[in-house]
């Protein structure tokens, strides 16, 4: 029984130690975001009293004067519209490789890995001087093309994954108990494919979401500046007052609703990032 | 035919863009200095490779990426063996451990540096630590904030794909151990980490070349200075800051070599199965 208990207490503060490691940063994070202006220098990790005065300015000014509602609406618009894109364009390719043989196939999946190796800076060169060509420098479209790229790997790489355990002969079944190919598709591939598709989903917004380099190379207003490049161009109500309160309210007001997402669909994460990591 | 929208797409932004920038590489293409131009063949790499700078950026990013993937290789381990095999509270963990790899990385640059910065930061309040400590006025202390906060921010996918390798581990393995007489220890070193190879050998391959790209990091932190900047920053700078997309392109193409042999010595040392892995996000 002395045993047991000591397992216990040793487990305890293994998970203590990894909570603390996981969470502290951002508590940190909201604990500046929630100071008084004057008192973000005062050095304590938790704020002696509470003002929600960094959220109201950045909201401040509507639309057009406040400097975070537009990167807010980009950041939400271009990776939405690249999740949806980039999955529909994987699904399709992933339903090939996992259910018909073709050549080439191992040739998609190795240069889809390839491209995931690849270094972003060594396209933003060319795709900058390419971009203001074509018009497309400090436009949405000009940055969900790179980043339907880099994340294209990553969702083909998980749908076939998950393609390859549906048990493609329920459609056939389905077809000899009388329903339309239509039927079979819809009512039965899909449902299972939704999980797959859903984790892919997940990951591929999580990406575009989070970019940083193509944000600031290829972006120059707020017609199209995200929120990770716009908090890199924050400015104080001051040239003498650091950007600190402001910038803190700023990441939680965009980490918030990540961490709740994350929390929520924590499985399906967990799982699409492992897929096919590690075979027998 | 269903294949070719995503192959298209991922070739019109990879392959095309990196013989642009080779091409770019062997001009004298300087967008505030329009009118100069032409071929100028490898003078751009000869400037390159034999600038001061490139050399330190260099050294800088091998730096950063071998001390934050060693770190992150123990501490990832750690992580999995906890997530994998604590006896309550598993799932806590594993919903926790994900709150870093969800965060933007800006995001959490700013919060290391809040952190640590002499007048925002409660970390110079700490025992032990100076209060006058200026971690962002030498070059190896803001090192060491920098690989702290890629640290924090990596480490979770590290943990996610050792824990993959771990789970595949029969337990009947460290049941007959024990009852050899095995140590937890033995167990550890005997069983777990020769069976874990392939898993480990993909960890450290997809953070290796994820850690040779670092450049949100240390742009929020230091943007470069204190002799901080990593490969990556210096690209940009030449090509976005400075409108020399020749030089730049040059630094480019450098940096994509660099990155394919990384690769290809892992793939030669190891020989490892690679395509059973997956890439990294």
């Amino acid at each position: 029984m002395e045993r047991g208990s000591r397992d216990y207490a040793l487990w305890s503060i293994g998970i203590v130690l990894v909570l603390a490691f996981a969470l502290l940063p951002v508590l940190w994070l909201i604990s500046v975001s929630l100071k008084p202006p004057e008192a973000v220098t005062d050095g304590r990790f938790i704020p002696s009293e509470f003002s929600f005065d960094n959220y109201k300015s950045l909201f401040e000014g509507g639309i057009d004067d406040s400097p975070f509602i537009k990167p807010l609406i980009n950041s939400i618009g271009i990776a939405l519209i690249t999740t949806v894109i980039a999955i529909t364009l994987a699904a399709f390719t992933a339903y090939a490789i996992a259910r018909l043989e073709f050549p080439g196939k191992r040739l998609i999946l190795a240069g889809a890995l390839a491209i995931a190796m690849f270094p972003p800076i060594s396209t933003v060169g060319p795709l900058f001087d390419m971009w203001r060509a074509l018009g497309l420098y400090d436009t949405w479209l000009g940055l969900i093309i790179p980043y339907l790229t880099f994340s294209l790997p990553l969702a083909i790489y998980v749908l076939v994954a998950f393609f390859r355990e549906i048990p493609w002969e329920l459609e056939q079944a389905a077809q000899v108990d009388g329903a339309t190919p239509f039927q079979a598709f819809t009512k039965v591939i899909v449902p299972l494919a939704a999980p797959g598709v859903f984790t892919a989903a997940i990951l591929v917004f999580i990406f575009a979401w989070n970019d940083f380099l193509f944000a600031i190379s290829l972006t120059s207003s707020d017609a199209s500046r995200t929120v990770p490049a716009a908090l890199a161009f924050f400015t104080g109500e001051s040239s003498f007052t650091q950007p600190t309160g402001s910038i803190a309210a700023a990441a939680v007001v965009v980490t918030v609703p990540i961490i709740v997402f994350v929390l929520f669909f924590q499985r399906r994460i967990v799982a699409g990032l492992t897929s096919g990591a590690v075979k027998g | 035919m269903l294949c070719a929208p995503a192959v298209i797409a991922m070739l019109a932004v990879t392959a095309y863009p990196i013989v642009y920038a080779i091409g770019l590489s062997v001009q004298q293409v300087d967008l505030r200095f329009p009118e100069e131009g032409g071929f100028v063949g490898l003078d751009n790499y000869t400037a390159v490779l034999g600038s001061q700078l490139w050399w330190t950026d260099f050294f800088n990013t091998v730096f950063i990426m071998v001390t934050t993937v060693a770190i992150e290789l123990v501490l990832g381990m750690a992580i999995a063996l906890v997530m994998h095999r604590a006896i309550f509270g598993r799932g806590v963990v594993r919903t926790s451990v994900l709150i870093p790899y969800g965060i933007i990385t800006v995001v959490a640059a700013f919060a290391w540096q809040f952190a640590f910065s002499p007048d925002t930061g409660f970390v110079n309040n700490l025992p032990l630590i100076s209060d006058e400590m200026d971690w962002f006025g030498g070059r190896f202390s803001s090192f060491a904030v920098i690989i702290m906060a890629e640290v924090w921010k990596t480490t979770p996918f590290m943990a996610l794909l050792l824990l993959a390798g771990l789970v595949t581990i029969d337990n009947q393995l460290y049941e007959a151990a024990k009852v050899d007489g095995a140590s937890a220890w033995q167990r550890f070193t005997r069983i777990t980490l020769p069976l874990m190879k392939p898993a480990i050998l993909v960890a450290l391959l997809f953070r290796s070349l994820d850690a040779f790209r670092v450049f949100d990091t240390i742009f929020i932190m230091t943007r470069g200075a204190q002799d901080t900047e990593s490969v990556s920053i210096l690209g940009f700078n030449q090509l976005i800051s400075r409108l020399n997309l020749g030089l730049g392109s040059a630094v480019s193409v450098l940096i994509f070599v660099c990155v394919f042999l990384i690769a290809f010595l892992f793939v030669k040392g190891f020989g490892t199965k690679l395509e059973e892995g997956r890439p990294g996000a």
